[in-house]
């Protein structure tokens, strides 16, 4: 009967390819937008995911997500030195500073100022130089993107393609000269504004005056230390805010959740996705129950029992679903293996799969019950009526 | 015993249909025996009860009261379960508008009966495309019913009403789809193939050219059977039940 069912669904050809593409598209849209979601939503954190190496990030208690910055006295970074269980601190500036470009404008720059000595919290990428160059004098590692584009300088000819900041070009930070020493690839943010990497003490002089300038501490537990224990030890003898990297990407990404319209508008979208899909797929199951409604009877009068009526149903529901909700998640994949190198955000982990898997399965489930529910009610008498 | 065994054996037998404003007596008490070996024809006007009655027959309508034996087993006494096995064993069906499916080819169409007993389905084609030899249809087994004209799909319809070897074959209106001569040739085809002294066929038609045909012929009228007439002069009975109808 298997056979019977598949061929009955595959032999309608227009309604099989509706049922399929309606489900391809709900399968899409269900995993397509997720993943734009959730690759925009890792660009909240992507600073802390790039600073990488430290367990421990010590800020003010005020601070609900890495760029919302409250500064700390300096000698905060002592005390958690001071803490048992720290293997190092480092102290890490990072603020917003207007740097003068070539051609007298100004342009505000993500600048992050990493301890002199050690250079922790540096970029994941060189792209030109080394980190080591910072210490040159007056020295500045930009981002290549902000280099070929806020920062880039004026085209040689008029009408012709603005230059790129590159290696020994220099800028002034608040009225201090900078030269580039190299140039790096970051991850992308939210934020559109070039970075400009430098070395704390320098960061102090570019920055504007204020009493407090220390933006983070940057900890690394010993080894062999209970993080979650230290990250306490922390909060307690310092009464700042203490998380482990993870819980501090987890604070940032819930501020963006709960503070702005993305997740509304995300969801809006996959809902949508599902609506539609369900609709056009559900419907036409439906109506490809109801056009078929006659054989099924004919089905019935010969002995087929509503078990495996229902069977035949579910069969087909699970065909038309496994093979749209394939070819939805195909069409992810290679859509975001097209936009890999574009400015899109896209991350496709395994929990989108389940995710529209599931709003797969609802939907065919749902087709598939009420066809079920009119199979089951329908009296084989039909079979004779005109 | 010179009476051959009953294939069916209906004492007063009525069905009520409920549509919520009215209720319509489609049979009012109907007794009726047919035998084994015998090719029976049921007629009247439209609306009198034929298919009522064939669909309590076949096992496809519960009856409200009255007794309708087949094979001395009454539809009634049987779980629902039992039901769908006594139909998928015993009754073979012939639609007037065929009810192929319409994506299956001749010779698995033909195979359907088997397959919901439980028959294997390669072994089950490789019956029904031999069976298909029989009605004259060997040529078109991969044939689906839309390349196949009316008559032939008939004949697909028959070939699979008798492939899982039923002893009761009903058909509605079998022939009234088809043209004259299509239509003695499907008539023809069931008297010579159907027709066995284990099975019973019972036919409902108001179609006066297949008559002859029938070893018996019932009138129905208003949910009553007027008369069961044996078919031996056939002209003269056709002049009477076309009087009739
Ligand atoms: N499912 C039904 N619901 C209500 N009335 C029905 C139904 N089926 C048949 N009838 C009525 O029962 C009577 C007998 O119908 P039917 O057995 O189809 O007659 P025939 O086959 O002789 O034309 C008719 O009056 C018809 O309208
Ligand atoms: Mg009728």
């Amino acid at each position: 009967m298997n056979y019977i069912a598949l061929k009955m669904l595959m032999g309608d050809r227009g309604k099989y390819l509706g049922i399929v593409m309606g489900l391809t598209f709900a399968s899409l849209i269900m995993t397509q937008q997720p993943a734009i979601f959730v690759g925009l939503m890792a660009r909240s954190f992507s600073f802390i995911s790039d600073v990488g190496l430290p367990d421990i990030w010590v800020m003010d208690p005020k601070v609900q997500f890495v760029d919302d910055i409250k500064p700390l006295q300096d000698t905060e970074l002592y005390r958690v030195r001071g803490v048992e269980g720290v293997d190092w601190a480092m102290p890490l500036y990072k603020g917003m500073i207007k740097a003068r470009l070539y051609d007298g404008t100004f342009q505000t720059c993500n600048v992050t100022g990493l301890d002199d000595t050690t250079l922790i919290g540096g970029p994941p990428v060189m792209l030109k130089g080394k980190l080591e160059d910072l210490r040159r004098s007056d020295g500045v590692i930009v981002d290549i993107d902000g280099a070929r584009d806020k920062l880039a300088k004026k085209p040689a000819t008029s009408g012709g393609k603005p230059v790129p900041l590159d290696i020994g070009d220099t800028l002034e930070l608040n009225d201090r000269r900078a030269v580039v020493v190299g140039i790096a690839k970051n991850t992308r943010t939210f934020q559109s504004q070039p970075i400009i990497y430098t070395t704390y003490s320098r960061a102090m002089l570019y920055a504007p005056r204020e009493r407090k300038l220390l933006s983070f501490v940057l900890v690394k537990a010993k080894p062999g230390e209970d993080i979650a224990r230290l990250v306490q030890r922390i909060r307690d003898s310092t009464g700042l805010a203490a998380y482990t990297q993870d819980e501090f990407k987890t604070l940032t990404v819930n501020y963006f959740l709960k503070n702005t319209g993305i997740p509304i508008n995300f969801g809006i979208s996959v809902l949508l996705g599902f609506i539609v899909g369900a609709a056009i797929a559900g419907q036409t199951f439906y109506n490809f129950t109801l056009e078929n409604l006659r054989q099924f009877g004919v089905l019935k009068a010969m002995g087929t029992s509503n078990w495996v009526l229902l069977r035949m149903i579910l069969l087909q529901a699970v065909l038309v679903g496994s093979i749209g909700y394939g070819m939805g998640v195909g069409l992810t994949a290679l859509f975001g293996y097209a936009m890999r190198n574009t400015i899109l955000a896209f991350k496709f982990p395994w929990q989108l799969l389940v995710f529209s898997a599931t709003g797969v399965t609802l939907i065919v489930a749902f087709a598939a019950l009420i066809s079920i529910r009119k199979v089951i009610k329908l009296e084989p008498a039909v079979v004779f009526k005109g | 015993m010179t009476t051959p065994e009953l294939a069916v054996k209906c004492r007063q037998l009525v069905k009520t249909y409920d549509t919520g404003d009215q209720k319509i007596t489609a049979l009012q008490g109907i007794d009726l025996d047919i035998h084994m070996g015998e090719l029976m024809m049921l007629v009247g006007p439209s609306g009198c009860g034929k298919t009522t009655l064939i669909s309590i027959i076949a096992g496809i309508l519960d009856q409200d009261s009255g007794q309708c034996d087949v094979f001395g087993v009454d539809w009634l006494h049987l779980s629902s379960k039992d039901k769908l096995l006594f139909r998928a064993q015993n009754i073979g069906f012939v639609f007037q508008a065929y009810n192929l499916l319409p994506t299956l080819t001749a010779a698995e169409n033909v195979a359907v009966p088997l397959i919901i007993n439980g028959v294997k389905r390669q072994l089950a084609v490789r019956k029904a495309a031999e069976l298909l030899e029989k009605v004259g249809l060997g040529k078109r087994a991969e044939s689906l019913p839309s390349q196949l004209s009316g008559g032939q799909q008939q004949r697909v319809a028959i070939a699979r009403s008798l492939v899982h070897n039923p002893r009761l074959i009903v058909c509605d209106e079998p022939t009234s789809a088809l043209d004259h001569q299509t239509g003695i040739h499907v008539i023809e085809l069931l008297k010579s193939v159907a027709v066995t002294s284990d099975r019973a066929l019972i036919i409902v038609t108001h179609d006066a050219r297949i008559f002859d045909y029938a070893d018996r012929i019932a009138k129905m009228d208003d949910g009553h059977i007027d008369s069961v007439a044996v078919v031996t002069q056939h002209s003269q009975f056709n002049k009477e039940v076309e009087d009739v109808t």
